[in-house]
Parts: C-alpha cells; structure tokens; sequence
C-alpha cells in the first residue's frame, strides 16, 4: 500500500482545487455544483464547506446525482440506490460535477445522460481529486484534477474520509 | 442488492427485507417522476409483455407508464382480440410470445393461480397484475408506499380493510403484507363477504360494526364491492351495503380522531365509498395511483437488474 495523499496534503489539494474553481468561476454566478453519489458526495461537501469560507452562502447551489439508472451495466448487477437532489434548474448554467476518482470515464459518461435529463446547461465541468490517467475506456477527461496518478489496472485507489471511514487519506493498494 | 425471488407471484412469497427494498427503490423512483424529463434509460434493452386476460384501467396503463419511464420496449397483449379467442392454451400463447425474445411477462387473469403455473414452465420474469381472487402484490405494495408515504411507517400502524374481503386479491395480498411489515389489520365487512377462518388464519381482528373498525383504524383502506365475482347474491341489495357499510363524510367527521382513507379503485361511488369521502382531504386515492408508477417501476427494475449476471 502506497499513501497517495495524507490528511494534510488532502487539506491542501482541496484548498488548492476550490480556490481554482473560484477563479475561473468569479463569485459563482451562474454556476451549480453537483456532486456524484455515492462517494463523490464527501468530496464535493468539503469543496462546498471551503467555498461557503469564501463567497456569501446563499450564491453556492449545490446538488447531487445519483446516477444508477443511468449505468450500463444494470443486467448484470444491481447497485445501492443513493438519493439525488438538485433542487434548482440547471438550465443555461455552468455545471461543475464533482467526484473522488475517474478511472475508465464509465461514471461520468453516466452522470452526463443523467445531468442532461435535468435541462440543458451551458457548460459542464468536471472536477476529480484523483485522476487514474492512462486507465480511460471512454474519452473523457477531466478539467480540473487534485492528483493525476499512474495505475495499473489490479491496482485499487482508495479515498478514506474522517466522516464515513475514520480518517483522510488517499491510498493505491 | 437483489430480491429473494425471480418472480412477483404475490407477498406471500415476499421477504420483508424484499419489501423494504421495493419500497425504498419506489422512493429513488418517484423522485425520478418529478424530473422535467421523466424518464431514464434503465431497461433499454429489455422487452416486456403485458398480457391481461382480464379488463384493467389503472393497473394496465400505470404498468404500461412504468415500462415506458423505464424505457424498456412494450408489447400489450388482451384476451379479446386474440388467438386465445380462437382457444389457445395460455403456455401456447405465452410460449409464441416468448420465442420472439421477450424478457418480462406482467399479467392478469381471472383464474387464482394462472401467473404461479406460468412460472414452472416459462424462463421469463412474471409479475402478477392480479391473479382471480389470490393476490395483485403490486397493489398491495402501492398500499404500502402511500401509508409509509402518509404516517412515516407500517410497523405498528392500525389498518382497516373494509369490504368485499373474500373475492379480493387486493384485500389478500395486503393482509400478506401489512403482517410481514408488522402493521395491525382489522377486517370489516358483512359476515358473508368475510372468509370464515381468515382470523386464525391470518391473525388478524375481524369487526362486522363499521364504526367500531373505523374509530380503531389509523387507515381505512375501502374495497370495491365486486359483483363479477359473485355468483350469488351475498347481501341483499346495494342500498342495504351501503347503509351499513358505506363510508362517507359525516360518518368520518364523527370519529374521535382524523383517519386515512384509500381505495384501489375502480370506486363504485355512493356504494362502499360516498364522493364526500373520496374526494375529501383524507382522501389518498389519488396519490396511490401516483405512486402505483413509481412502485411498479421499482418492481421492474429489480427483477431485471442482474438478470443475466455472469
């Protein structure tokens, strides 16, 4: 096992990540956050946490997207339903979506056709703190990455948060 | 995450942990019908049959709805107008349907048992619309989904089922259910519309007052009075039912406290059910049709999903 990211070093990349959505989205104006269940929600919660230290609370819109229905892979297994919640139009908004790892890009892929089946947002965003580059079945990428790692495929990233798993850290296993 | 079953038979052959996550699937569903596009591409590649043998408004359309939100691919199939006119066997017709590829059978039947014999001699996924007089498990969880939606749970709750209790599935398959997800059940009605040993047999009350079901019950589910399924008069005129049986506004307004009142429809207004006490506020009639979409999409969806699990 290989520490990726420790509990400082995570502080930091999330500090460093938000502050860069804030700088190319000034005081949040006409942009929606939306983070992806289940476990892009600890992520995006600490985004959305730094942010409100940052800009006045109620500018933020924050959702999240569960995106089960969506996946292509239903006849083989089901998957734990998780709640979504996006309790604003995201139509002809900016849209940044938010998750902890992309790997193969099958996630995002799914999150798009669901987010579309919100409205038509102007502009769609992705933010990951750990991009697995090199790994993509689909092409898609991300625009803004807390750590890019290389992996191979046997490999495991695990994201550990202190509210569901008792500490923060990022570790390739 | 799956169901203990292949098929919905009935509640009978249900777990309660089942009934929880069809429940609680419903939820993640009905949050999908509020969506500006209400559907999502879930069952693509499924094809489902709906074969009804027997006449269905709500039950036919809301299955047809869950399919489509679902964007599975639909076939609708009725007895009149068919082969099965021309005197096909029911596995005959089933069977020609099946070799076409079809991966889901929903259907109804006016004879007690026709989805259960299907079941040992097709390869495809049943759910029960209704079976005769055993079970219509969708329903009965539709039932479930608006009182949980309405008083927060089941376990502990006072239900009344008022009505023709012998001739109705729906009345079975929610005695089947509101036991296993540990809710009280008091059945009301004439004395010849109530099966005699459905107290042991069930343990549940039974009450032949109205009044008295009615003042104990935190919910009062009222059944159709099915006279196609009578074959001889079992109380003596609709009038007299509805003197001693019917449920409306002044009756309700006397009780001692606000009660929950539910009907699986078609309602035969003025007969079990006075329009004052349908279209009142403690009316959810509406609302089990609603969730009726969402509740069958969640039965879908679960029987499919790892249906071809490697």
């Amino acid at each position: 096992m290989k520490i990726i990211l420790n509990e400082q070093q995570l502080a930091i990349t999330i500090q460093r990540l938000t502050h860069q959505l804030l700088e190319n989205h000034i005081s949040l104006e006409n942009t929606v956050l939306i983070g992806i269940q289940p476990r892009g929600i600890y992520f995006s919660d600490r985004i959305v946490q730094q942010l409100r230290t940052l800009v006045a609370p109620d500018a933020i819109h924050y959702g999240k997207l569960d995106i089960t229905f969506y996946r292509d892979d239903v006849r083989t297994g089901l998957h734990e339903l998780n709640k979504t919640e996006i309790p604003f139009s995201i139509e002809n908004k900016n849209v940044i979506l938010i998750d902890d790892v992309l790997w193969t890009g099958r996630t995002i892929r799914a999150a798009l056709d669901a987010l579309l089946d919100f409205g038509r947002p102007a502009k769609v965003e992705l933010c990951v703190l750990i991009d697995r580059r090199f790994s993509r079945q689909l092409p898609i990428q991300a625009d803004w990455v807390g750590r890019p790692i290389d992996s191979i495929i046997t490999q495991k990233v695990k994201v550990y948060w202190q509210e569901k798993d008792g500490k923060d850290e990022v570790a390739l296993l | 995450m799956q169901l203990s079953t292949k098929h919905l038979l009935g509640i009978r052959d249900l777990q309660p942990d089942d009934i929880q996550l069809i429940l609680d699937t419903a939820t993640q569903f009905k949050e999908v019908l509020q969506r500006p596009i209400k559907k999502v591409p879930t069952l693509r590649d499924v094809t489902i049959v709906n074969l009804f043998y027997e006449n269905s408004t709500r039950t036919r359309i809301s299955f047809e709805l869950a399919e489509k939100r679902l964007s599975a691919d639909t076939i609708n199939f009725t007895a009149s107008g068919s082969s099965a006119a021309k005197g096909e066997t029911l596995l005959d017709t089933v069977n020609n349907i099946l070799s076409m590829k079809v991966d889901m059978v929903v259907m109804r039947h006016s004879a007690s048992g026709a989805p259960h014999f299907l079941a040992k001699h097709i390869p495809a996924a049943i759910v029960n619309a209704g079976d005769g007089i055993n079970e219509h498990p969708t329903q009965a969880l539709l039932d479930a989904f608006s009182i949980r939606e309405r008083l927060g749970s089941l376990a502990g709750k006072k239900v009344a089922i008022i009505g023709d209790i012998m001739h109705s599935r729906v009345a079975l398959s929610n005695i089947w259910l509101l036991k296993k997800m540990g809710a009280e059940v008091t059945l009301a009605g004439p004395p010849t519309l109530i099966p005699v040993h459905i107290r042991e047999a069930f343990d549940v009350r039974v009450e032949y007052n109205l009044r008295a079901a009615l003042e104990w019950c935190d919910v009062a589910n009222v059944l159709r009075i099915q006279l196609e399924r009578q074959n001889q008069p079992l109380f003596s005129s609709l009038r007299e039912y509805s003197l001693a049986y019917g449920v409306n506004k002044r009756l309700l307004d006397s009780l001692s406290k606000e009660i929950v009142i539910m009907h699986p429809g078609p309602i035969n207004r003025g007969v079990e059910l006075d329009s004052d006490a349908a279209d009142s506020k403690q009316s959810i009639i509406l609302h089990q049709v609603e969730n009726g979409v969402a509740v069958r999409m969640a039965v879908l969806y679960l029987l499919a999903g790892g249906s071809t699990k490697p």
